[in-house]
């Protein structure tokens, strides 16, 4: 099987488990969700590292792999830390 | 230390694991923040295992890029107001768009610099910058409307779809011709439609639909990973860009239900103008109209002594920051042995669950928050509801008149409370322009003024009063 066919294989079998996940989630936590998949998708940053360390790179390639990092990396970390911010309030009536 | 091609690729899925497990934290409120550290390992993995691979051979860029980026994210996490939630996600949305079209151009020449270029490759870097650049320039217009740099009201003008038809047309005939040919100019051209095509889809669209175009940016920024996945040849893109395609796609589709209105319509639509600026003092209006207006004793001398009370938080709630005032009402209404619920419209704010982190914020406990199905039935048996700055999600017209612009639409059942008290700025029409029922009932009043000062006004009397 040549390789974009298994990376549709794996595509389409990720699909079908973003879709039960997802409807998991409770309404109440859909913000935090966005958040975190904001982090999450900030996954380009491997892309990312790909580019701008490989060997062929030439200057023009490292400059342009250069920005991808730094935007891939403010989402991770911003995203993550934005999700564990919002996350620490959620809490349940304090027992007094 | 260099690891081997199939350490890594093992890395990968457990890292695909753990961002499984992230989402799935998100089940309930006490799982949640054990998610989040299981989604930080994921990343953490993925991005230790590509440093470690073969194919990572310089860091000087690579070190800055992430330093940087580690500073600004965490200022930007630690700065952001709750109330300004939808712009940071719209902004990170932006990111996510833009890094991916920079992986593709960079793929692009390190491929050609190597000799390795094929139709596929080629396919496959388009759909990235395509999607990527729609995703960026969306994702900025979402932000200015959000932000109030760029007008919240649609901008709707003759021949916008066959614009956007022809736009996007031509992207593609350019994707194919550059696949065929390997034409920069071809590549360049494409890549400025596509952030023109974002510009376009996004800027008809109507400040009050955000939760919709906020969800559905999210889906684009996943399926923006997942096409720079195909580019590479890697499936921890592949997998992870599919899970956030999917939970923004399944978020738009909440979203449109909630408002009875098909994604299309959305995208298409242009709707949301807002209403004209009330003219005459709100009270003079509403007395021509029939409204009764109520002062804010005439509320507490319901509340104070009722059994149970409901308050329906809105937009206009986190416009006037109104969620503090409303945790000092509802500790003082609890002393007092009243039950304080809270309602949420799916719709409610300008991002999916964005009343539930302003009232998390406030320090509300989550388990007095109802989602619409938990509580309208208990409206029918409930004491006082108090609407705080919410208009169409409370319309009984959704219900009874089909001739309505928004008959259909699933709306909070506040209509069969005992008593309604409405806090409102002015007579002025919700996001729909469509006139609210609701006022006209005869259990129904409003009181004026902005939804912080009558609530902190509230508070005042409930601890002087005593009555």
């Amino acid at each position: 099987m040549p390789d974009t066919l298994v990376a549709l294989y794996v595509f389409v079998l990720a699909c079908f488990i973003g879709y039960f996940v997802i409807w998991g989630v409770t309404p109440a936590l859909h913000t935090p969700l966005v958040a975190l998949t904001n982090a999450i998708s900030g996954i380009v940053i491997v892309g990312a590292l790909l580019v701008t360390g490989a060997e062929s790179a030439g200057t023009a390639a490292e400059i342009i792999g250069f920005f991808a990092v730094l935007l891939a990396s403010i989402n991770v970390f911003g995203g993550f830390l934005v999700t564990n911010r919002m996350l620490a309030m959620f809490k349940k009536k304090d027992k007094k | 230390m260099e690891i081997s091609a199939n350490t890594q690729a093992l890395a990968y899925l457990v890292s695909a694991i753990l961002f499984i497990f992230a989402l799935k934290g998100l089940t309930h409120p006490s799982s949640a923040r054990r998610g989040n550290y299981y989604g930080i390992a994921g990343m953490a993995i993925a991005v230790g295992a590509t440093l470690l691979g073969s194919e990572v051979q310089s860091y000087g860029f690579i070190i800055a890029g992430v330093i940087a980026g580690a500073v600004i994210g965490s200022v930007l996490a630690a700065k952001v107001q709750m109330t300004a939630m939808p712009q940071l996600v719209a902004a990170l949305h932006s990111f996510v768009g833009m890094s991916a079209v920079l992986v593709a151009l960079g793929t692009y020449m390190n491929k050609a610099q190597a000799g390795l270029l094929n139709p596929v490759l080629m396919g496959e870097l388009s759909a990235g910058i395509v999607i990527g650049a729609i995703t960026f320039s969306g994702s900025v217009i979402a932000f200015g409307k959000l932000q109030g740099v760029i007008s919240g009201a649609p901008v709707i003008f003759k021949g916008q779809h066959l614009l956007n038809a022809l736009l996007a047309a031509l992207t593609v005939a350019l994707a194919v011709y550059f696949g065929l040919t390997e034409s920069v100019w071809a590549l360049v051209l494409m890549t400025i439609l596509a952030f023109v095509l974002g510009f376009t889809l996004i800027i008809p669209i109507g400040g009050a639909d955000m939760p919709v175009i906020i969800s559905m940016l999210n889906s684009y920024s996943g399926w923006a990973a997942t096409a720079t996945g195909f580019t590479l040849g890697n499936n921890l893109l592949i997998i992870v860009g599919a899970l956030v395609g999917f939970s923004g796609a399944i978020l738009s589709y909440i979203m449109c239900r909630a408002m009875n209105r098909s994604i299309i319509n959305v995208v298409f639509g242009g709707f949301g103008g807002g209403g004209s600026e009330a003219s005459t003092s709100a009270v003079a209006q509403a007395a021509e109209k029939g409204v009764k207006a109520a002062s804010v004793e005439d509320a507490i001398y319901w509340m104070e002594d009722a059994n149970r009370v409901i308050i329906v938080p809105g937009y206009g709630m986190a416009v006037a920051q109104a969620q503090h005032a409303l945790k000092e009402l509802l500790e003082l209404l609890e002393k007092r042995g009243v039950e304080v619920k809270f309602a949420i419209h799916p719709v409610a704010g300008r991002m999916p669950g964005h009343m539930n982190v302003l009232l998390a914020e406030a320090d509300i406990p989550y388990d007095h928050v109802l989602e619409m199905d938990e509580i309208n039935p208990e409206f029918a048996t409930t004491d006082v509801a108090l609407v705080v700055g919410a208009n169409d999600v409370t319309n009984p017209a959704a219900k009874t008149d089909p001739s309505s612009p928004i008959y259909g639409m699933p709306i909070l059942d506040v209509a069969k409370a005992h008593n309604v008290y409405v806090i409102k700025r002015s007579m002025r029409p919700g996001y729909s322009g469509v006139e609210n029922l609701l006022y006209y009932q005869d259990n129904c009043s409003l009181i004026f003024g902005d939804a912080k000062d009558v609530c902190e006004g509230m508070v005042t009397a409930l601890k002087g009063g005593g009555h």
